[in-house]
């Protein structure tokens, strides 16, 4: 399948079902219950500590629930080893809410280090390829020979992003994309990942606090509160909703103006 | 996936048009797994001068960002040569996919800057060596201004720090010195006693081990312990700090890294060494005397008897005064290297290396330069 084929397969990217997780003591989640569609933008909301990172990581297999089960391209991934894990993570790519880019590597080092565990590919081509994943990211072609310490946080964020695409994936998770990036940056990032939806036909999932990038780029979005999903829909249905949870979220003050700004570019 | 058939470009003379134009046929995955080969290929590929080149992109089987590249590298090198490339049966996806390509300026050729001569690099080398004691001096000055300030104002001396330090650098370090001063009193004890038996001149073991272990080896055993132990945590910590950003947070509240974070260690070393001298001191002599009973015969209060009289209370002073010095060498060379971090996880390991080797050779050339001092001053 190519990549704008991936989103005609049958059935969910990933599906969550009766997901339980606990810290100790510490319920996180309780009967989750999620599925994202083929080509959407998904994204999972809720207030700090409310579990959202931690769903994500035990999607992307980082970290075991209590119980539950986690379909991932139709396949169970709770309790997979690294090795089992392996197929299927060369087909998502992840962007760490700090980067995580390697410090001591640079930009192009970086996205051509996936290239060389995974391809067979010549190392001109690798580099021209690192270049182009750059590029995509909206990045400067001078910001391939920088190190990570050498960049803005907004830089680090997209150089974070080229990594993630170096295998061209069907499936991205990005974790807070805009968070600690200046408006500008942030609005840049809001197209960045339609952009990367339309034109490369990915499946994306982010964990955000951010509401005009839900406005601005979010097909559907889940609300987890209380240990679980209190609910899931587009922005316009969330924004009807009754739940006092979800209303806090979107009718304080910052979630109005969000949504004043969202109908203006209507 | 890997089971899609490679990305293939079969090149021919277009049917039913003038000899001019070539047609080239995409077909195949042309995606990150499957251009490999293909790539491989087109480096050997010789390309038509001019005419009309039609690219048929109708039986691509699949298009990622990879091969798009690829593709649109092929187009790009066509049209600089002077052809007129015309693509053609690209589903719209596709299409939009290239388009999205060629939309972005992209560095594909990284300048790669020119390998310097020899003599530049004697040169670069001298320099930055130069220029590296130059900084050391001058973080030995800082520390100097801090700790005169520090004299000045009593009041902000941190003692919760430094007796932190303290246990972590002394306290927690008793079993390991403990143990390897033992260790050595007793090797030194049953080389000695072998030499000493044929001369019958056992006793003198006890001569043998309280100086070799009071005068020299102790402390050094101690300091280059510490070193490993303490030193690279220095390193580390202060090293983490800066990729951290905590230096300059420190800064931003008013206080100084150097008043925070290197005083405390280096008064926390020179208070510790010394005592943990002392105790090595007693451990290694402890191990002499147990060697000396097994293979010697010489009871316990022989020994201590011996040791009475075979050593000058100097012998101890001079092992004990090093201390302090090297405790000196081991912490500001610990600090100084941790400061000197720069933004990686890389360079945090490089520094602790550096750090480790360079106290441990300084405390040793350190140790050299006493023994030659002491020689003069006659002691």
């Amino acid at each position: 399948m190519g990549p704008n084929e991936r989103n005609a397969g049958t059935g969910p990217v990933i599906e969550v079902r009766d997901l339980n997780t606990r810290f100790g003591a510490a319920v996180v989640h309780e009967n989750v219950n999620l599925s994202v569609e083929p080509g959407e933008i998904f994204a999972l909301i809720g207030g700090s500590g409310a579990g959202k990172s931690t769903l994500l990581r035990e999607i992307i297999v980082l970290q075991p629930p209590v119980s539950g089960s986690i379909r991932v391209f139709g396949q169970e991934v709770v309790g997979l080893s690294d090795d089992a894990a392996l197929p299927l993570r060369r087909r998502w790519g992840v962007m760490f809410e700090r980067g995580a880019l390697f410090s001591s590597l640079t930009v192009a080092e970086n996205v051509a280090m996936v290239l060389h565990e995974h391809t067979h590919l010549g190392e001109r081509v690798i580099g021209e390829i690192a270049a182009v994943k750059i590029a995509l990211t909206g990045l400067p072609p001078d910001a391939g020979p920088k190190y990570p310490s050498e960049l803005s946080g907004g830089m680090r964020k997209r150089a974070s992003l080229a990594r993630a695409l170096a295998l061209d994936p069907e499936l991205l998770f990005l974790d807070e994309p805009t968070a600690g990036l200046d408006p500008l940056s942030a609005t840049g990032i809001d197209e960045l990942v339609r952009s990367l939806r339309d034109g490369l036909g990915l499946t994306i999932m982010m964990v955000t606090h951010d509401l005009d990038l839900l406005w601005r780029a979010a097909d559907r979005v889940a609300v987890l509160g209380r240990n679980r999903i209190v609910g899931v829909g587009t922005m316009t249905e969330l924004s009807r909703s009754e739940d006092p949870l979800i209303r806090q979220y979107f009718f304080g003050p910052r979630g109005r103006a969000a949504r004043q700004q969202a109908w203006k570019n209507e | 996936m890997t089971s899609q058939p490679a990305a293939q470009l079969n090149i021919g003379a277009a049917p039913a048009s003038d000899a001019a134009t070539v047609e080239m046929r995409c077909t195949g995955a042309w995606t990150v797994d499957g251009i490999a080969e293909l790539d491989r290929l087109l480096e050997t590929l010789s390309w038509p001068e001019r005419g009309e080149v039609v690219v048929d992109g109708s039986a691509l089987s699949s298009l990622d960002t990879s091969g798009a590249w690829i593709l649109h590298r092929t187009l790009r090198a066509l049209e600089r040569r002077g052809c007129t490339v015309r693509v053609q049966g690209l589903r719209p996806e596709f299409g939009s996919l290239l388009a999205l390509i060629a939309s972005r300026e992209i560095a594909t050729a990284t300048p790669v800057a020119a390998a310097p001569g020899s003599l530049e690099r004697l040169g670069r080398l001298a320099w930055t060596g130069l220029h590296g004691l130059a900084a050391y001096f001058a973080f030995v000055g800082e520390t100097s201004i801090a700790l005169l300030h520090s004299v000045a104002h009593p009041d902000r001396i941190r003692w919760r720090v430094i007796l932190h330090n303290m246990q972590s650098a002394g306290i927690d370090a008793l079993p390991i010195t403990g143990f390897l001063s033992f260790l050595l009193g007793l090797v030194i004890a049953y080389q000695g006693a072998d030499q000493l038996q044929r001369f019958g001149a056992n006793i003198f073991v006890v001569d043998l081990v309280a100086l070799a272990m009071l005068r020299e080896l102790s402390p050094l055993l101690t300091a280059i312990i510490v070193a490993g132990r303490s030193g690279s945590a220095y390193t580390a910590q202060i090293g983490t700090m800066k990729v951290t950003e905590e230096i300059d947070a420190l800064r931003t509240i008013g206080v100084g890294a150097q008043e925070q974070l290197v005083l405390p260690k280096i008064t926390a070393l020179v208070i510790v060494l010394p005592l943990l001298t002392v105790y090595t001191d007693i451990t290694g002599i402890l191990g002499g005397m147990v060697m000396a009973r097994a293979k010697l015969d010489i009871t316990f209060p022989v020994f201590l008897d011996r040791l009475d009289e075979a050593i000058a209370i100097s012998s101890y002073w001079t092992g004990i005064s090093k201390a302090p010095i090297f405790a000196m060498i081991i912490a500001l060379v610990g600090c100084y290297r941790g400061f000197h971090v720069t933004g990686s996880a890389e360079s945090v390991g490089e520094q602790t290396t550096m750090s480790v080797v360079q106290s441990i050779f300084l405390v040793i050339a350190a140790d050299a330069l006493f023994s030659i001092v002491f020689i003069w001053l006659d002691l």
